[in-house]
């Protein structure tokens, strides 16, 4: 470890989410690296600011909103100067100096100082009892107010001006929200739900003026009225002025840093002097300044990474998403909603029910979104708007949301706000809503990976990873850190699969350290995740070269059986085309015998598999089954699994083609190959379809003229019908185009990523295009796979039970008596 | 506790990998990190009773094979947020022989 003399220095001016967020960041990927120092104005911890308004409106208190208390930073070594402001900063000494006078040298500052709320310049804003709404001294003074007296003005009727208004309602107060505009949340909403908005609050007793011009405070000790652009006044004993946040700057533009809006900022968080970086609310980037936490989130994660001296990230801009805290009023809106000529619009409007819901579209993509009354397909659309989802597809029942498009089910965009605390949400560890929920506020969660890390939730087979984000955002509001829509393959590295794949290529990386070190790993040696994915990524693209790595694959793949609960392993010879003979059974049936073999069971894909065989008798059960002439079936792989057929023209009056031989071609020809999840085939001799041939990864249907090429279909976790790829009309070609297939989801697929998921995210025109379109193309992918198939094609159990592959494995390393 | 015992040689497992010693007690997994330091637990995952030897082995820690807990090699001890502890016992390599001392009351079948 770094000597504390020796360690650099890193200073940060503002104590607030952005700062703090980004030093947690830092402490993730550099925890030694530096000396830290926070500067903060305010004499608390660092807070949820975003929840300031639940806390006026007396539904949380201050414990509640919390989110590093001093012990914090005590554990962390960091030392906290709170309540101390810093006035200036001298650039040429690389010092901070506080209002005391103070000198702290710095070798890399940070500056996160927020912002202020705006006051107008009204005459009377310095009278007593005009305040702005940013901080806890702000709510106190607010919760002080209404128990003293009666009437508030609330200037500004934008997102935190009507968050106040309802706080002081709740507290008792008569409130007159004055605006500006005609609409309220002009920002967020457009007049329609504006005006719906209104005439619920109003409901409620909220009283509106608009649109008017405040012209001036009046009071003489302390504010009495104010009196407005028509000559009206309105007597108020308190008067909040909601009409916008400032960015907090004027620090550094005296340090001559250049600022426009915001302290301007690049891609990686730095200001124009490359020893100070600005995050959050205090900076521009790209123009924009943002006044919302996911953003906030994605700049900490950056500059962290710069700061730890990684050096890689990139920070792109966001795209932000509101929902207003007034409990009772669902209101969502996110994106751009703007009217334009190249913009479409679907408008769903049910006065009665009290629903609005406007979903912008351009270029066949969701581009803003307002929700008014039924905003449960908030987080739904919002996902979509942020990923760029091409929506077509289901463009006419888009505005109706994830349910009625039958996209509920388990992908997770089931409706979460109307589920019960018991409802279960992760079916594989058996994590409920409400456990969920209570993490999130328990322990103050703002991330997937958070949620995964303390709940389990999602953090096994993954489906219901939309619902649990969808969880997060429920119970956040529209404030939580949405995962990004790039990915990294796992938490040892911000590289996404395709960054990997594509660095494999490029720089002729052949070992998985090589990858590791190129691509700068944070972790030693990876982990269960990242290695069998590099694993695999090396093994598809260097046949015949890339050495496998056997600690690098998950025990199934290494032991070439399936492990199960109580250690011992399953065995599936392989049928081919679910064919067996009687003579093959017979030695089944002997193995089964010989090996007390527990249970003997037929799978789903027409094979037979023997269960609960202990580890150190595999090598003699394969023995027995390949004299037999039976191979493994690599029911354990993520690979070529079963190729299902019908009986077909054989036997079937109603077969059209040769289903049986069909398949046990296809199998022959594909067996033993790796693929990025597990490949199942069906092969169906007529449109009865009775090998399922259309639920599966790929599925033929055969027909009098000739083959129907079917893929991305899946009967698991999700079910989903195969979409149709193409007809051709004769077996060979019907071999090409299934292998030329599989090539293409080998080369692009990321690891286990199955057939379906990767043609929703790559397009199956894109798909189309390059397998069957493409001739010169198909014929080039079919060639890659068969030259891969030359070194793949060993039956592994021989291996390993006549030539003494992997001995060491099956054995036990020494049998101790001890006395 | 067990004196010192000889297992085999530190070439006879796998680097990144695991070996099984079996005992009257209970399998005792024996692991070997990338820079060849051994470590030896109880083959049970504190969760629901996993073979750990038959684990993915990173840096000084192992993932149980059947729901991913991940344990310190060194402590035995589940990674944050996971609870849970694996008993430990003693292992090291000299002159490229491991030796175990084993912490009998630890070892359950």
């Amino acid at each position: 470890m770094l000597d504390k003399v020796t360690k650099q220095k890193l200073v940060v001016i503002g104590n607030g989410m952005a700062g703090i967020r980004t030093v947690e960041a830092l402490l993730e990927r550099a925890p030694d690296l530096y000396d830290i120092t926070v500067f903060g104005s305010e004499p608390y911890g660092n807070y949820n600011r975003i929840l300031l308004s639940p806390v006026l409106a007396g539904e949380k208190t201050v414990d509640d909103i919390m989110l590093n208390t001093v012990d914090w930073y005590e554990d962390n070594n960091i030392t906290l100067r709170k309540g101390e402001t810093i006035s200036m900063i001298d650039r040429r000494t690389c010092e901070v100096v506080t209002d005391a006078g103070d000198r702290v040298p710095y070798d890399r500052l940070l500056i996160a100082t927020g912002s202020n709320p705006i006051m107008l310049p009204l005459p009377g804003k310095d009278l007593p009892g005009v305040i702005g709404f940013r901080d806890i001294y702000d709510v106190d003074r607010m919760i002080k107010a209404s128990t003293d007296y009666r009437n508030a003005v609330v200037i500004g009727g934008g997102l935190l001006g009507l968050e106040a208004a309802n706080g002081l309602m709740k507290r008792g107060m008569n409130v007159t929200v004055v605006h500006l505009l005609d609409t309220l949340m002009e920002r967020q909403l457009d007049p329609v739900a504006g005006g719906l908005l209104r005439k619920s609050l109003e409901e409620r007793g909220m009283v509106f003026k608009m649109p008017a011009q405040t012209q001036a405070i009046l009071g003489e000790d302390r504010v009495t009225g104010v009196r407005f652009g028509d000559g009206t006044e309105l007597p108020a004993d308190l008067v909040v002025m909601a009409v916008g946040i400032r960015p907090n700057f004027e620090l550094a533009k005296k340090a001559g840093l250049y600022c426009e809006r915001g302290i301007v900022v690049s891609d990686t968080m730095q200001t124009y002097d490359g020893r100070i970086y600005a995050v959050g609310e205090c900076v521009q980037h790209r123009r924009q300044t943002y006044g919302l936490v996911a953003p906030l989130f994605d700049q900490a994660k950056v500059c962290a990474n710069h700061l730890a001296m990684k050096g890689f990230a990139t920070y792109d801009g966001s795209v932000t998403s509101t929902k207003l805290k007034v409990t009772g009023i669902d209101l969502f809106s996110a994106g751009d909603f703007a009217p334009g000529p190249d913009k479409e619009e679907i408008v769903l409007q049910d006065a009665n029910r009290g629903v609005y819901k406007r979903i912008i579209l351009k270029d066949k993509k969701i581009v803003g979104a307002v929700l008014y009354g039924d905003t449960i397909d908030g987080p739904w659309y919002f996902q979509h708007l942020r990923d760029g989802t091409d929506v077509s597809h289901m463009r006419e029942r888009l505005v109706f949301g994830a349910a009625n498009l039958g996209d509920g089910g388990v992908n997770g965009q089931n409706s979460v706000a109307a589920m019960s605390d018991e409802t279960e949400i992760c079916g594989c560890n058996g994590v409920c809503k409400g456990a969920i929920v209570k993490a999130i506020s328990e322990k103050k969660l703002f991330t997937l990976d958070d949620v995964r890390a303390h709940t389990k939730a999602s953090s096994s087979c993954g489906s219901c990873t939309g619902l649990v984000e969808q969880v997060l955002a429920f119970t956040l509001g529209g404030d939580y850190s949405a995962a990004p829509k790039v990915k990294p393959l796992c938490k040892c590295t911000d590289h996404s699969h395709d960054d990997v794949r594509r660095v494999i290529v490029e720089q002729q990386l052949k070992t998985i350290p090589a990858v590791m070190r190129f691509m700068e790993w944070k972790t030693l040696n990876g982990c269960h995740s990242c290695r069998p994915a590099l694993n695999y990524y090396l093994l598809a693209t260097w046949p015949g070269e890339y050495r496998d790595d056997q600690q690098s694959r998950f025990i199934n793949e290494r032991v070439h059986a399936n492990i199960q609960k109580d250690g011992t392993y399953s065995v599936v010879p392989r049928m081919w085309g679910g064919v067996t003979t009687p003579g093959e059974l017979r030695a089944i049936a002997d193995v089964a015998e010989k090996f007390n073999i527990p249970t003997v069971k037929v799978t789903g894909g027409q094979r037979i598999d023997l269960l609960g065989v202990k580890k150190e008798d595999l090598p003699a059960v394969w023995a027995d089954l390949n004299d037999a002439g039976m191979v493994s079936g690599h029911a354990y792989a993520k690979g070529l699994r079963t190729v299902k057929t019908c009986v077909g023209s054989e036997w079937c009056r109603f077969g059209t083609q040769d289903s049986t031989g069909l398949g046990v071609k296809l199998e022959k020809f594909m067996w033993g190959s790796w693929t990025p999840a597990k490949v199942k085939l069906g092969v169906s001799g007529c449109p009865r379809n009775c090998a399922e041939a259309t639920c599966k990864d790929v599925g033929v249907v055969c027909v009098d003229s000739g083959y129907e090429i079917h893929f991305a279909g899946a009967a698991g976790l999700h079910i989903k019908g195969t979409e149709f790829l193409t007809k051709v009309e004769t077996e060979d070609e019907t071999l090409e185009v299934i292998v030329a297939l599989t090539q293409l989801y080998r080369e692009e697929g990321w690891y286990l990523e199955r057939m379906y998921k990767w043609c929703d995210r790559v397009g199956l025109e894109q798909i189309r295009k390059r397998v069957v379109d493409d001739i010169a193309n198909r014929k080039a992918l079919f060639a890659r796979f068969a030259h891969s198939q030359q070194f793949a094609q060993t039956d592994p159990w021989a291996e390993r039970a006549s030539r003494g592959v992997d001995r060491n494995e099956f054995a036990p390393l020494a049998e101790l008596e001890l006395a | 506790m067990t004196g010192w015992i000889e297992i085999g040689a530190l070439d006879d497992i796998p680097r990144l990998g695991s070996r099984v010693v079996r005992t009257p007690a209970g399998n005792i997994a024996v692991f070997r990190t990338e820079s060849d330091e051994v470590f030896a637990l109880d083959d049970r995952c504190p969760h629901k009773g996993g073979p750990l030897s038959q684990g993915i082995v990173h840096n000084k820690r192992v993932t149980c094979p059947l729901h991913n807990f991940v344990i310190e090699l060194a402590s035995g001890q589940a990674v944050a947020p996971d609870e849970g502890c694996t008993h430990t016992h003693l292992a090291k390599v000299e002159n490229g022989v491991v030796w175990l001392s084993v912490r009998q009351a630890a070892a359950v079948s």
